[in-house]
């Protein structure tokens, strides 16, 4: 069993500048942030590390930090320009049981992350719905498609703060 | 049956062409609204390709625009065979986030509601998969049982399957005073059920030739996948979140992690998923059992926070759920409103692994394995 501190120590040693600092500020849980184009490398490595072995991915997340600058409209609805999209991959070691938090950002304008199926298989489906409510896009991954939204959803990505619904859909209006 | 290799039918001399077979949305056996793209050649599965998103109803962003104490009815409707379980793991979330400590009695009664309503979920994995592959009569015996349960829970909160009964911080309501009662009654007459469960549908012939050797799950797999719950138990792996990960009063109770076997075919088959379902509720009862008859006295309201206003930061909690890791990925900004909740469904997760146990079945495999997994396409759709 590993703490995240140590873990950190090891990932700085290997990749050195991918691995952007460690977060343990309370009450968050402690998590590492990397580089959204190293990721790959990164869970491969943490994957197969003889101590480490994180064999299985709990869960991976798409968030909008609304963190850059809000524009109004005429009609009061808010875009965001600037600032960035994250994915929080949430991995676990059946084997040593011992759990870790990673944290990667990409810029809004472009957010584009390396996938992670070739470590855990079962990122496919979790990085297309990523793909589906954010517009994050996963680079190398096998059949980036929507998963939950209609295959020709064409009005945006509905997770995002500055979502607007679409007048129509397909003839209907929204909200009817 | 038997798995055919691909192969053979490609090197004798007969011509065969591949072709494209939708299953569902509208489809009995498909438990809800999912489409299953088949490629088959003849009757052997060469690719399975699901479709889901057909109950999507945008819960991450309903969330977002309610406050915290507002999303647990919507969780009762992800999973709305084990509301119970999907409540316990939202209020077990916002707690660790907020600190809250939940008094004994509390953490005693959602033990007991979650086994409960584990064992009402299971009942109707096992009934619907008798009816799938074609025993009927299992089925009405399963939903009568069942239909004690949601009784119990009836009388306990108003509700037989949408509870919004597990509150951060507490319950809605006590006990019924004739709850203790009547749960011992239904576990002295369930337990000869589940025997004759077992003489009716798990050890009969017909059964046994439809599931076992059937879509076998390697343990790598099931890893590597991220599959959990009964699933990856009968696959071998001794993996269980209220041993392995301890919440609320589980450390308190002693009980059996079942596993499967290959005890009719291989392990990792539909049998042995099938199987590990039927001593899992036994296990529950234990569980339960115990529970009630050690069950502290208290007030199950004192520690319900009167504005629920986490600090800034981010939590992931996950519970045992009937179908296996439940997980609650929760970031709070620190306002009233969560600035992100997603949640990790088991079914999700299972779904994606199931074009890997067709592969190489024939057509009518499919229905029993889609039943084995035990799936619910409220919580992979959300």
């Amino acid at each position: 069993m590993k703490t995240a501190e140590e873990i950190f120590n090891q990932l700085k040693e290997k990749f050195g500048s991918s691995i952007i600092e460690l977060k343990t500020d309370k009450p968050v849980e402690p998590f590492i942030v990397v580089h959204p184009l190293e990721i790959d490398k990164i869970c491969l490595f943490l994957r197969d590390d003889k101590e480490l072995l994180f064999d299985s991915l709990m869960n991976l997340s798409g968030v909008d930090d609304a963190n850059g600058t809000k524009v109004k409209d005429d009609k009061g609805l808010e875009t965001i320009n600037g600032g960035t999209l994250s994915v929080y991959y949430h991995l676990e070691s059946t084997k040593l049981r011992h759990k870790l938090t990673l944290k990667t950002s990409a810029d809004r304008e472009k957010p584009e992350v390396v996938t992670v199926t070739e470590s855990w298989k079962g990122a496919d489906w979790h990085e297309r719905e990523a793909y589906d409510m954010y517009g994050i896009i996963f680079l190398n991954h096998p059949d980036l498609r929507r998963i939950l939204m209609p295959y020709d959803w064409e009005y945006g990505f509905p997770l995002r703060k500055d979502y607007k619904n679409p007048e129509f859909y397909q003839g209907m209006k929204v909200p009817y | 049956m038997t798995q055919y290799s691909i192969q053979n039918t490609k090197d004798s001399k007969l011509k065969t062409e591949e072709m494209v077979l939708n299953m569902g949305p509208q489809h009995p056996s498909t438990h809800g609204v999912l489409r299953l793209e088949l490629q088959i050649d003849g009757e052997i599965i060469i690719d399975v390709v699901p479709h889901i998103g057909y109950l999507h109803r945008c819960f991450e962003k309903h969330c977002e625009a309610m406050t915290y104490p507002q999303i647990i009815p919507y969780t009762d409707r992800m999973d709305y065979l084990a509301s119970m379980y999907n409540e316990f793991g939202y209020a077990l979330a916002m707690e660790r986030l907020m600190k809250i400590e939940v008094p004994e009695r509390v953490e005693y009664i959602r033990v007991i509601m979650g086994e409960l309503q584990r064992i009402a979920s299971h009942l109707v994995a096992l009934g619907t998969y008798g009816a799938d592959i074609g025993a009927f009569t299992p089925f009405l015996f399963c939903f009568r049982d069942r239909e004690r349960i949601l009784h119990l829970f009836e009388i306990t909160c108003g509700a037989r399957l949408l509870y919004n009964y597990i509150w951060i911080g507490g319950l809605s309501h006590d006990l019924h005073p004739d709850f203790i009662r009547l749960t011992k009654e239904f576990i002295k007459d369930f337990r000869p059920n589940v025997k004759e469960l077992n003489e009716l549908l798990s050890y009969n012939r017909i059964f046994i030739e439809r599931t076992a050797n059937v879509g076998i799950l390697p343990i790598e797999t099931a890893i590597n996948y991220g599959v959990t719950g009964p699933n990856l138990r009968a696959s071998g792996l001794k993996w269980d979140l209220r041993r392995d990960d301890p919440y609320s009063a589980y450390h308190k109770f002693d009980y059996e992690i079942p596993v499967g076997s290959g005890e009719k075919g291989k392990t990792g088959d539909c049998w042995d998923r099938y199987y590990v379902r039927v001593l899992e509720m036994e296990e529950s009862l234990k569980i339960i059992e115990q529970a009630i008859d050690t069950i502290p006295d208290g007030d199950v309201s004192s520690a319900i926070p009167k504005r629920v206003k986490p600090p800034e930061g981010q939590i992931y909690t996950r519970v045992e759920n009937p179908r296996g890791e439940l997980g609650y990925f929760i970031i709070s900004d620190g306002s009233l409103n969560p600035a992100r909740v997603k949640v990790r469904a088991p079914s999700f997760v299972t779904m994606q692994v199931f074009p890997e146990l067709c592969k190489g079945f024939m057509v009518a495999d499919v229905v029993a394995i889609l039943g084995s997994v035990d799936i619910v396409l409220g919580e992979i759709d959300r």
